[in-house]
Protein backbone atom coordinates (compact mmCIF):
# COMPACT_ATOMS: atom_id res chain seq x y z
CA UNK A 1 0.00 0.00 0.00
CA UNK A 2 1.39 3.11 -0.89
CA UNK A 3 1.99 5.49 1.70
CA UNK A 4 0.00 8.71 1.91
CA UNK A 5 2.73 11.13 2.96
CA UNK A 6 6.06 11.91 1.87
CA UNK A 7 7.28 12.80 5.06
CA UNK A 8 9.83 10.53 6.36
CA UNK A 9 10.72 10.33 10.06
CA UNK A 10 13.31 8.64 12.30
CA UNK A 11 11.46 8.45 14.97
CA UNK A 12 11.97 4.22 15.72
CA UNK A 13 16.09 4.99 15.71
CA UNK A 14 15.81 8.24 18.08
CA UNK A 15 13.88 6.29 20.65
CA UNK A 16 16.16 3.14 20.48
CA UNK A 17 18.61 5.71 20.94
CA UNK A 18 16.91 7.42 24.10
CA UNK A 19 17.22 4.39 26.12
CA UNK A 20 14.65 2.38 23.96
CA UNK A 21 12.02 4.71 24.94
CA UNK A 22 8.39 2.95 24.47
CA UNK A 23 5.67 4.30 21.84
CA UNK A 24 3.84 4.59 25.17
CA UNK A 25 5.98 6.83 26.69
CA UNK A 26 6.57 9.42 23.42
CA UNK A 27 2.96 9.75 23.07
CA UNK A 28 2.36 10.65 26.37
CA UNK A 29 5.35 12.96 27.10
CA UNK A 30 4.21 15.24 23.67
CA UNK A 31 0.18 14.13 24.11
CA UNK A 32 -0.42 11.67 21.09
CA UNK A 33 -2.55 8.61 21.61
CA UNK A 34 0.02 5.57 20.90
CA UNK A 35 -1.31 4.56 18.04
CA UNK A 36 -0.70 8.12 16.56
CA UNK A 37 3.10 7.50 17.48
CA UNK A 38 2.87 3.89 15.28
CA UNK A 39 1.02 5.78 12.51
CA UNK A 40 3.68 8.68 12.13
CA UNK A 41 6.31 5.78 12.38
CA UNK A 42 4.63 3.90 9.83
CA UNK A 43 4.27 7.02 7.43
CA UNK A 44 0.86 7.03 7.62
CA UNK A 45 0.07 10.55 9.29
CA UNK A 46 1.96 13.67 8.71
CA UNK A 47 1.94 15.61 12.67
CA UNK A 48 1.12 19.73 12.93
CA UNK A 49 4.02 21.10 13.12
CA UNK A 50 3.51 21.65 16.40
CA UNK A 51 3.14 18.23 17.05
CA UNK A 52 6.75 17.72 15.02
CA UNK A 53 8.34 20.28 17.07
CA UNK A 54 7.50 18.53 20.32
CA UNK A 55 9.04 15.27 19.05
CA UNK A 56 12.52 16.96 18.48
CA UNK A 57 12.15 18.58 21.49
CA UNK A 58 11.65 15.29 23.45
CA UNK A 59 14.65 13.68 21.82
CA UNK A 60 16.54 17.46 21.91
CA UNK A 61 17.36 17.24 18.58
CA UNK A 62 16.57 19.72 15.33
CA UNK A 63 13.43 19.09 13.44
CA UNK A 64 15.36 18.16 10.39
CA UNK A 65 16.69 15.38 12.54
CA UNK A 66 13.97 13.50 13.48
CA UNK A 67 12.07 14.76 9.75
CA UNK A 68 12.79 14.60 6.34
CA UNK A 69 10.74 14.95 3.11
CA UNK A 70 11.56 12.66 0.24
CA UNK A 71 12.24 14.19 -3.10
CA UNK A 72 9.66 13.66 -5.93
CA UNK A 73 10.19 10.81 -8.04
CA UNK A 74 11.03 12.44 -11.49
CA UNK B 1 -6.36 0.49 18.18
CA UNK B 2 -7.38 4.14 19.27
CA UNK B 3 -10.40 4.80 21.72
CA UNK B 4 -11.95 6.98 18.84
CA UNK B 5 -11.34 4.37 16.49
CA UNK B 6 -13.36 1.76 18.51
CA UNK B 7 -16.22 4.46 19.50
CA UNK B 8 -16.26 4.38 15.25
CA UNK B 9 -16.76 1.21 15.01
CA UNK B 10 -19.47 1.39 17.99
CA UNK B 11 -21.31 3.73 15.64
CA UNK B 12 -21.08 1.75 12.43
CA UNK B 13 -22.20 -1.82 14.23
CA UNK B 14 -24.71 0.04 15.63
CA UNK B 15 -26.42 2.23 12.82
CA UNK B 16 -26.16 -0.90 10.58
CA UNK B 17 -28.11 -2.93 13.29
CA UNK B 18 -30.46 -0.30 14.12
CA UNK B 19 -31.09 0.50 10.18
CA UNK B 20 -31.55 -3.27 9.09
CA UNK B 21 -34.29 -3.89 11.71
CA UNK B 22 -36.34 -1.20 10.85
CA UNK B 23 -36.31 -2.05 6.99
CA UNK B 24 -36.57 -5.71 8.15
CA UNK B 25 -39.99 -3.83 10.30
CA UNK B 26 -41.18 -1.49 7.87
CA UNK B 27 -39.65 -2.44 4.71
CA UNK B 28 -41.85 -6.20 5.46
CA UNK B 29 -44.98 -4.23 5.17
CA UNK B 30 -44.05 -2.89 1.50
CA UNK B 31 -46.44 -4.05 -1.12
CA UNK B 32 -49.13 -5.69 0.85
CA UNK B 33 -50.37 -2.62 2.43
CA UNK B 34 -50.94 0.62 1.65
CA UNK B 35 -48.47 3.47 2.40
CA UNK B 36 -50.68 5.61 4.34
CA UNK B 37 -51.48 2.89 6.43
CA UNK B 38 -48.08 1.61 7.12
CA UNK B 39 -47.35 2.13 11.04
CA UNK B 40 -43.95 3.62 10.50
CA UNK B 41 -43.21 6.02 13.22
CA UNK B 42 -42.99 4.24 16.08
CA UNK B 43 -40.56 1.83 14.77
CA UNK B 44 -38.88 4.84 12.65
CA UNK B 45 -38.86 6.84 16.47
CA UNK B 46 -37.14 3.18 18.14
CA UNK B 47 -34.59 3.05 15.36
CA UNK B 48 -33.32 6.50 15.76
CA UNK B 49 -32.78 6.20 19.44
CA UNK B 50 -31.42 2.95 19.39
CA UNK B 51 -28.79 3.85 17.19
CA UNK B 52 -28.29 7.18 19.96
CA UNK B 53 -28.56 5.21 22.73
CA UNK B 54 -26.75 2.29 21.96
CA UNK B 55 -23.85 4.30 20.68
CA UNK B 56 -23.59 5.87 24.33
CA UNK B 57 -23.82 2.15 26.20
CA UNK B 58 -21.69 0.69 23.60
CA UNK B 59 -19.27 3.69 24.06
CA UNK B 60 -19.48 2.90 27.78
CA UNK B 61 -19.10 -0.26 27.54
CA UNK B 62 -15.76 -0.15 25.71
CA UNK B 63 -14.43 2.25 28.27
CA UNK B 64 -15.21 -0.19 30.89
CA UNK B 65 -13.70 -3.25 29.40
CA UNK B 66 -10.64 -0.98 28.09
CA UNK B 67 -10.39 -0.28 31.75
CA UNK B 68 -10.65 -3.83 32.55
CA UNK B 69 -7.93 -5.25 29.92
CA UNK B 70 -5.62 -2.74 31.16
CA UNK B 71 -5.70 -3.61 34.74
CA UNK B 72 -5.83 -7.68 34.21
CA UNK B 73 -3.38 -7.99 31.08
CA UNK B 74 -1.42 -4.72 31.54
CA UNK B 75 -2.45 -4.06 27.81
CA UNK B 76 -3.21 -0.47 26.91
CA UNK B 77 -3.52 2.22 29.90
CA UNK B 78 -6.53 3.66 31.64
CA UNK B 79 -5.57 6.57 30.23
CA UNK B 80 -6.44 5.48 27.02
CA UNK B 81 -9.96 6.24 27.55
CA UNK B 82 -11.77 8.96 25.91
CA UNK B 83 -7.90 10.35 24.85
CA UNK B 84 -8.34 12.01 21.83
CA UNK B 85 -5.42 13.53 19.74
CA UNK B 86 -5.10 15.48 16.46
CA UNK B 87 -5.25 12.99 13.96
CA UNK B 88 -8.24 12.23 15.76
CA UNK B 89 -9.46 15.32 15.53
CA UNK B 90 -8.41 15.66 11.75
CA UNK B 91 -10.62 12.23 10.95
CA UNK B 92 -13.24 12.95 12.46
CA UNK B 93 -13.45 16.77 10.63
CA UNK B 94 -12.66 14.35 7.06
CA UNK B 95 -15.37 11.80 8.00
CA UNK B 96 -17.85 14.33 9.02
CA UNK B 97 -17.70 16.97 6.18
CA UNK B 98 -17.94 13.97 3.67
CA UNK B 99 -20.86 12.87 5.63
CA UNK B 100 -22.24 16.43 5.29
CA UNK B 101 -22.24 16.61 1.73
CA UNK B 102 -23.79 12.67 1.29
CA UNK B 103 -26.55 13.94 3.88
CA UNK B 104 -27.16 17.07 2.16
CA UNK B 105 -27.79 15.88 -1.00
CA UNK B 106 -30.13 13.14 0.34
CA UNK B 107 -32.37 15.75 1.96
CA UNK B 108 -32.29 17.71 -1.26
CA UNK B 109 -34.59 14.50 -2.05
CA UNK B 110 -36.39 14.47 0.50
CA UNK B 111 -37.15 18.10 0.26
CA UNK B 112 -38.45 17.15 -3.40
CA UNK B 113 -40.49 14.45 -2.44
CA UNK B 114 -42.18 17.12 0.52
CA UNK B 115 -42.71 19.72 -2.45
CA UNK B 116 -44.02 16.81 -5.13
CA UNK B 117 -46.52 16.10 -2.42
CA UNK B 118 -45.71 12.44 -2.06
CA UNK B 119 -47.09 10.41 0.97
CA UNK B 120 -45.59 11.24 4.50
CA UNK B 121 -44.32 7.98 4.44
CA UNK B 122 -41.60 8.30 1.70
CA UNK B 123 -40.58 11.82 3.04
CA UNK B 124 -39.95 10.65 6.47
CA UNK B 125 -38.39 7.61 5.16
CA UNK B 126 -36.08 9.42 2.79
CA UNK B 127 -35.05 12.19 5.74
CA UNK B 128 -34.25 8.63 7.49
CA UNK B 129 -32.06 7.42 5.19
CA UNK B 130 -29.97 9.98 4.67
CA UNK B 131 -29.67 10.07 8.89
CA UNK B 132 -28.53 6.50 8.25
CA UNK B 133 -26.23 7.43 5.26
CA UNK B 134 -24.50 10.51 6.64
CA UNK B 135 -23.58 8.30 9.27
CA UNK B 136 -22.51 5.55 7.61
CA UNK B 137 -20.14 7.74 5.10
CA UNK B 138 -18.83 9.07 8.33
CA UNK B 139 -17.82 6.05 9.74
CA UNK B 140 -16.62 4.52 6.54
CA UNK B 141 -14.29 7.48 5.79
CA UNK B 142 -13.19 7.91 8.95
CA UNK B 143 -12.02 3.81 9.74
CA UNK B 144 -10.57 4.06 6.49
CA UNK B 145 -8.27 7.10 7.52
CA UNK B 146 -7.42 5.70 10.46
CA UNK B 147 -6.68 2.10 8.49
CA UNK B 148 -4.83 3.52 5.77
CA UNK B 149 -3.60 6.72 7.01
CA UNK B 150 -3.72 9.91 5.32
Amino acid sequence: MAKPTRVTNDIRALRFAAGEMTQAELADRVGLTRQTIIAIEQGRYSPSLEVAFRIARVFGVPLDRVFGYAEEAS
Amino acid sequence: MSFEEKVTWVSAVVTVLAASWYAWTVGGQLGGVPVAEIAYQRPLLVAVGAMIGLTIAGTIAMAIGTAIRAEVTGEGSVDDIDRKDERDAHIGARGDRVAFYVSSVLMVGALALAMLEWPHFWIANGIFVAFVAGGLVSSGVKLAAYRRGF
